[in-house]
């Protein structure tokens, strides 16, 4: 099937052509970074992680939300999701990558990355994470190549797959949860030591990883003859809105807890993202930025009218990705390490080459999915002709 | 008796003394070695602790600046002097706020806001980085002590992120430049890798205490074994009412402060 | 006989050679001279009986995995020292126990390790007597 690859157009080929420089881009960049250290970024001892496990958070969420097309279909029959199951394996598959990445580019010592496996350790969390990550990678790329082969072959996918499939349902959600454990256990981060972490990880996960689908599908649609289809991208739309109002209520309820409570533990960290604390408001613009790109991805998103259209549905979905990018892939992480545990305050910027390691490794993810949907567009190209 | 019974029973007789002697047989062969060992004068806890007179701390200091637990610290254990925000510490003075966020109110004596509190790693009980890492590159001791593992660490950071006391440094550069005499004796650490104090574990072995409690001119550090009803420690433990860094947070603590 | 893209494959032939044995032109065709580590420290010539902490055929073969073992023992077992077969008691230290006696890293550790061009992690963190002159400095900023 990878033959498919390489009979594309122009205009294909110059996207992929730029994704490599960018990914070229980062790879320099992260030379710079292997020889000089990670002091090269913008951490430090108090903010000691950035960007880079930020991402990571936020992209396993959107490798989480292939389960919103997968369950409804395998589950339910909802048969409006047949055609983009296998979009949503796929963007799992370069969402996956991306977070395995982010994880190598921030170590301090990449080559000792098999120590993990060398000396397994059930008490640590990131080992699980380990786990369920690479087990749900290979579970996508099982199902998703399987059944994109069939139905190139005209036949019904290999029997084993079915059970894998239903087995890749709760792996989606675990792999958020665990991702949201990784957080949500730390004695001593309040901001992150919440009961509803998971919970909180999954809803935005929810909202977020549709709302790229369903703006990828409709790319898809305009580019090339596969058609997703209305029905699918409008059952999505669904998707994204009670998300994302659950999302949003989630994060009410954390505000509560902190503000009527007025633990100084709880409120701080709130204080620092929303207003700033003592002089020190670096997030304050992100975090308004995303609260105003809730506010209008929400308003879109719940007259029926705007959701419908898909010149307004598109601007939804895209306030719904960036603002969910803000909460999860900057703000989250970082202010969960300000103040720092003397209640002291160490601001954090990322530093160009740090950003460039980061767009290289986004840019990767994209090439990785622009590769992946062209051999699975290519194909439903050719089994509708 | 014929021969073959006397013989049977001479044998039976030699071969339990020979089995009850094997002990015996073992233990000196295992002083020939090759045998990995502990020396005698080494010493050994089983719950190693630390209380710190602040009081005593105070008074030096008003006989000038002192920073002499630190300056010991750093230099036995090659510990470099990076600026700022990537410093690297195992041992440092700070103020009560902030050795104590929360506790602090606003009308806390003037002397006791200052400290100075010494902070170090708290070689806590029940250690959340210890918890928390993959790799088991920090890890518990039997006698208590939190312990790390620089051929294994990968770097990850995760124990910084674990760790309520901010006990723990990474080395986000090559620190070798930054160490202004180096000791011998001891390893650096090299770039990547999360480091912090071990409560001097190879001079344990050597039968000497904590760097820091030997170079202290007031005696204010004083080290024990929590276990040992006999000890320092456990006696002050009992005679005075004495503070740990966020107990709450049910780490237990080890470093005990007296105010 | 016609070899078809007769071009291209014997160039990449050429190419291939010379890539494979660079090592050889580089060299000049000279063998390096083999390596003889020393033993004439101060320490060691005073030593009555020469003896190390295993044999010497061990040692040569096997010193890294000793290193390996004396580190996890030091490290991860808390035991600090080390009793030889012979009955002699030395520290689990790589630099207060081996470096003691092999003081010469260049003219011990060193031989052998670039005769093979190998390059052990160990001198990252750990300090040979020989590196005093060249790191006790302080570099200003970096």
């Amino acid at each position: 099937m990878i033959d498919r690859v390489f009979r594309v157009g122009e205009e294909f080929k110059r996207l992929l052509l730029g994704l490599l420089v960018l990914m070229g881009l980062g790879f320099i960049c992260y030379l710079f970074q292997f020889t000089k250290g990670l002091t090269i970024t913008g951490m430090s001892r108090d903010v000691s992680w950035g960007l880079y496990i930020a991402q990571f958070t936020f992209l396993v969420g959107v490798a989480a939300s292939a389960v919103m097309v997968v369950l409804p279909y395998y589950l339910h029959d909802f048969k409006a999701f047949g055609k983009i199951t296998i979009l949503g394996e796929f963007l799992a598959i370069a969402a996956v990558s991306m977070c395995l990445l982010f994880i190598v580019v921030d170590l301090g010592m990449p080559h000792r990355l098999f120590n993990v496996l060398r000396y397994p350790t059930p008490h640590s969390i990131l080992f699980w994470d380990m786990i369920v990550l690479n087990g749900y990678l290979l579970l996508n790329i099982l199902i998703g190549w399987n059944v994109l082969d069939a139905e190139r072959m005209g036949v019904a996918p290999p029997k084993w797959v079915k059970p894998l499939i239903y087995v890749s349902i709760p792996w989606a959600v675990s792999i958020h949860t665990v991702t949201a454990f990784l957080y949500a256990g730390l004695p001593g981060r309040h901001y992150w030591l919440t009961a509803i972490m998971a919970a909180r990880f999954l809803a935005s996960a929810f909202a977020s990883g549709p709302a790229l689908l369903i703006l990828l599908a409709m790319l898809i649609k305009k580019k090339t003859k596969f058609d997703p289809g209305e029905e699918a991208i409008q059952a999505l739309s669904k998707i994204v809105t009670y998300a994302l109002i659950i999302s949003v209520f989630f994060v009410f309820l954390e505000l509560f807890t902190a503000y009527y409570s007025k633990i100084p533990g709880h409120t701080q960290h709130f204080d620092y993202v929303l207003f700033g604390l003592h002089g020190h408001a670096k997030l304050v613009p992100w975090t308004w930025l995303s609260n105003i790109l809730a506010v209008v991805a929400l308003f879109l998103l719940i007259n029926p009218k705007t959701r419908k259209q898909e010149k307004t549905l598109k601007i939804a979905c895209l306030a719904t990705f960036f603002s969910l990018w803000i909460e999860k892939g900057i703000t989250l992480v970082i202010a969960g390490f300000i103040p720092n545990p003397f209640d002291t305050i160490t601001e954090y910027m990322p530093t160009i080459p740090e950003v460039f390691i980061t767009i290289g490794v986004w840019a990767t993810g994209f090439f990785i999915l622009s590769v992946l949907y062209k051999i699975a567009v290519t194909i439903k190209e050719e089994v509708a002709s | 008796m014929d021969k073959g019974k006397r013989d049977f029973l001479k044998i039976t007789g030699a071969c339990a003394l020979g089995l009850s002697a094997l002990p015996l047989v073992k233990a000196t062969a295992k002083e020939k070695g090759p045998a990995y060992i502990n020396i005698p004068k080494a010493l050994q806890g089983k719950r190693w602790a630390m209380v710190i007179d602040v009081r005593k701390c105070q008074e030096q200091q008003k006989r000038g600046e002192c920073n002499k637990c630190a300056e010991a610290c750093h230099y036995i254990h090659n510990v470099p002097k990076i600026p700022n925000e990537e410093e690297i510490k195992w041992i440092w003075k700070d103020t009560f706020e902030h050795a104590f966020p929360g506790t602090a109110h606003e009308f806390v004596p003037d002397e006791l806001k200052e400290g100075p509190f010494v902070l170090l790693c708290n070689h806590c009980s029940k250690p959340p980085c210890v918890r928390v890492c993959p790799t088991q590159a920090t890890f518990q001791r039997a006698d208590g002590i939190v312990m790390m593992d620089h051929h294994r660490c990968i770097g990850c950071r995760y124990c910084m992120a674990g760790c309520p006391f901010g006990a723990r440094s990474f080395n986000w550069r090559d620190p070798r430049p930054y160490i202004e005499k180096l000791n011998y004796q001891y390893p650096t650490r090299r770039r990547g890798v999360v480091e912090k104090c071990t409560f001097c574990a190879e001079r344990l072995g050597e039968g000497l205490e904590p760097a820091c409690v030997e170079a202290c001119p007031a005696k204010a550090l004083i080290f024990g074994d929590l276990e040992d009803p006999t000890s320092e420690v456990r006696k002050i433990l009992k005679e005075h009412l004495t503070l740990r860094r966020k107990y709450e947070l049910g780490t237990h603590p080890n470093v005990y402060y007296l105010v | 006989m016609k070899i078809y893209d007769a071009k291209p494959i014997l160039v990449g032939l050429a190419i291939f050679l010379g890539i494979t044995t660079f090592p050889f032109w580089y060299n000049g065709g000279k063998a390096s001279p083999p390596p003889e580590p020393k033993l004439d420290t101060p320490v060691i010539s005073k030593m009555e009986k020469k003896e190390c902490v295993a044999s010497k055929d061990y040692m040569r073969k096997s010193h890294m995995a000793l290193l390996n073992e004396w580190r996890t023992e030091a490290v991860r077992k808390a035991n600090r020292y080390y009793v030889t077969a012979g009955g002699k008691l030395y520290p689990v230290s790589l630099q207060r126990g081996c470096l003691k006696c092999h003081s010469n890293k260049a003219d011990f550790c060193d031989q052998c390790h670039n005769y093979i061009g190998l390059k052990p992690y160990c001198w990252d963190c750990h300090l040979s007597p020989q590196e005093k002159k060249t790191t006790t400095q302080v570099a200003e900023g970096e």
